[in-house]
């Protein structure tokens, strides 16, 4: 007759089987947090104040090792603070100044300064870096906010 | 002087009182009984039964590899341990570790090979196992399970070996794990924050050495302890398929463990070691240049058990290349015990003499088959160019894919017309695809050069 009946002991093992979920739910999410990246201030990562802009001739690419990427500046003036990474496998893509193209070692990737894509397998443009150009005419990256581009876009060159 | 009326009962010296404290009760009797009595009083017998199928025992069955994974991780264990003592786990000063491993320390050179070359042996012994349990059918019901947990040892063993890589900081390690993780970037949704995660950070830098001397000191190998455990206990209580030739009984006939199945373990695991030890004594694991975040080589390399994942990369879209081919994969890997009806078969190498023929014409035509594509593919096919409409992950992606798809299933559907039975039909895909592997991942180490362009070492 009870055995239809929703009984104290199917409460209880209900009760204590969610308060077990619950625990195992926040022990997890303790220990992702605990190993989740912290913040790394002044080296890359950080915020970085490369001085006056007109520093920078037009047509000109310059590396920034420390904050790895390429601080470019266009023919029209424009700027663009390009990471090295490259969008296929993550290596290190260097600037060719004979070619004026970045081309990347591991898997021949190629790209133009503003980073789009002249050569797969790369599947996107190169990512940058968000730039501004503070009061004092100074060129300021902040390497902790990368944007993707699925083409290149005006919006995203920076002119003085 | 004492007035005893009865001496003391005798102490055995201490030197016996320890020998014998070791040893739970006396030395193995001379009769069976007495042996099956004292296994299962001991501990270290406690992971065999006290008898086994005397056919089981013939090494061209097992090739004692399950024994030989078990060796090897003990080895990793032993010599991990040794190279904690040596080893910094950062940037500025693993990669001195290594030279004076190399150099200071006596045995330095010794204990590094032996790890490296019984880490990287332990994944081709891995797959190993894993074909002669497939082509034996060893996961016959009730071992279904026991073939889950062993492809997931498989995979530890692969993120253990993974992790291991990036320790010794040079060059070689810091390209390849930037390769490789960046691998993981291409799953959809998740695909991101895992590997962030996993980096500590958007690149390969300290918080990823960090990361990965944790996961591979402490938690990869806890977890591999954990199911080997599990695997060993199945394999005990479950026992071993019976090996038999066709058309013949089950054999039924038993010997005790001791000392029949002990010693040839014994003398098994001590070839081995002396093996190991030698080739460890000539053969130098690998070492570059110290790391350099701002010079990749030309070309950048995975390890090379990842090396057939980046060349099917460069024939697919990177989500199919990535993620939808390998999960495919594996998800039928850990299916086929589940979707194997038929096991009258069990025991029997490729289940039977067309099995055989088959499982051979299936390999070659493996071999055949995807060196063609990969060829094809450098020189002539160029889907996303021929089908400029279709962003590429239709046209490098679905479109070939679902080609590769109907071509198998023509070949299925061949076989059963040719009378093969579906265990051999699928027993001849299996194989195919596993040629196909072995020849991209082949491919990808001796025939990649510069630019990952196709080069043959003889032209
Ligand atoms: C750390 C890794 C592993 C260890 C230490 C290990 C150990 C063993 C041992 C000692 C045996 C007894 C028979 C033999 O030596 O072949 C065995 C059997 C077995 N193993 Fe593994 N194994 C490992 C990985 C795997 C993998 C990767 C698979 C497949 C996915 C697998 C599936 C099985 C199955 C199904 C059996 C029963 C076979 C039969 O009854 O014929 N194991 N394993
Ligand atoms: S990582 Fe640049 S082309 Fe592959």
């Amino acid at each position: 007759m009870s055995n239809r009946k929703f009984s104290r002991k199917d409460f209880l093992n209900i009760v204590w089987g969610a308060a077990g979920t619950l625990a195992a739910a926040e022990l997890s999410f303790i220990g992702l947090r605990f190993l989740s990246p912290r913040a790394t201030d002044g080296e890359f990562g950080g915020v970085f104040n490369l001085g006056p802009y007109d520093g920078f001739p037009p047509g000109s690419v310059t590396p920034v090792e420390t904050g790895r990427f390429y601080l470019v500046r266009l023919e029209d003036g424009g700027f663009l603070a390009v990471y090295r990474r490259c969008t296929h496998l993550g290596c290190a893509v260097p600037f060719d100044p004979a070619v004026g193209q970045f081309i990347c070692p591991c898997h021949g990737s190629e790209f133009t300064m503003e980073g789009d894509v002249l050569n797969a397998p790369a599947p996107r443009p190169l990512d940058l870096f968000q730039l501004s150009i503070n009061e004092a005419g100074e060129i300021v990256v902040d390497t902790s906010i990368s944007i993707e581009r699925d083409q290149p876009s005006p919006e995203h060159i920076v002119s003085a | 002087m004492s007035d005893h009326p009865t001496p003391p009962a005798e102490k055995p010296a201490l030197l016996t009182r320890i020998r014998q404290s070791i040893q739970r009760g006396p030395l193995p009797p001379p009769d069976d009984r007495g042996r099956m009595k004292m296994v299962m009083n001991s501990l270290v017998l406690h992971i065999h039964p006290s008898k086994v199928s005397k056919p089981a025992l013939k090494f061209t069955y097992t090739f004692g590899l399950g024994g030989l994974l078990i060796l090897l991780a003990a080895i990793l264990a032993i010599t991990g341990v040794l190279l904690i003592f040596v080893y910094t786990p950062s940037p500025d000063a693993a990669y001195e570790s290594m030279i004076a491993l190399q150099t200071e320390i006596y045995f330095g050179n010794l204990i590094r090979n032996l790890h490296h070359w019984s880490g990287n042996l332990m994944v081709v012994v891995g797959v190993l196992h894993l074909l002669r349990v497939f082509y034996t059918a060893g996961f016959a019901p009730p071992r279904e399970f026991n073939w889950v947990m062993g492809i997931t040892m498989l995979l530890l063993i692969i993120a253990a070996n993974f992790t291991g890589y990036l320790l010794p900081w040079d060059q070689l390690a810091y390209w390849a794990v930037t390769v490789g993780t960046s691998l993981l970037d291409y799953i959809p949704v998740i695909g991101e924050p895992l590997t962030r995660l996993l980096l500590g950070g958007p690149e390969v830098g300290a918080a990823t050495l960090t990361n990965f001397y944790g996961l591979h000191i402490a938690l990869i190998p806890l977890g591999i302890f954990a199911i080997v455990s599990f695997h060993i206990w199945r394999v005990r209580k479950d026992t071993i398929t019976v090996p038999r030739k066709i058309n013949q009984e089950v054999a039924k006939e038993k010997v005790t463990t001791v000392p029949h199945l002990i010693s040839i373990e014994f003398v098994f695991a001590l070839v081995w070691l002396a093996l190991l030890i030698t080739w460890s004594a000539f053969v130098n694991a690998p070492l570059e240049e110290a790391a350099n975040p701002a010079h990749s080589p030309n070309p950048a390399k995975a390890a090379w058990y990842f090396m057939g994942f980046q060349e099917l990369l460069l024939h697919f879209h990177p989500v199919f290349g990535a993620i939808i081919i390998p999960g495919l994969g594996l998800l039928t890997l850990i299916l086929l015990p589940y979707l194997d009806q038929d096991m009258d078969t069990v025991g029997i190498w490729f289940r039977s003499i067309w099995g055989r023929v088959l499982t051979g014409l299936s390999f070659a035509l493996g071999v055949v088959g995807s060196f063609g594509f990969v060829w094809l593919n450098e020189y002539w096919l160029d889907l996303p160019g021929w089908l400029p409409f279709w962003p590429s992950f239709i046209s490098n992606g679905w479109v070939p894919l679902a080609a590769i798809l109907l071509l198998l299933m023509g070949y299925y559907e061949l076989l059963k017309a040719f009378g093969s039975k579906t265990c051999e039909a699928r027993q001849a895909i299996f194989t195919l695809l596993l040629a196909s592997f072995i020849t991209l991942t082949f491919v990808g180490i001796f025939l990649r050069g510069e630019g990952m362009a196709l080069i043959f070492p003889w032209s």
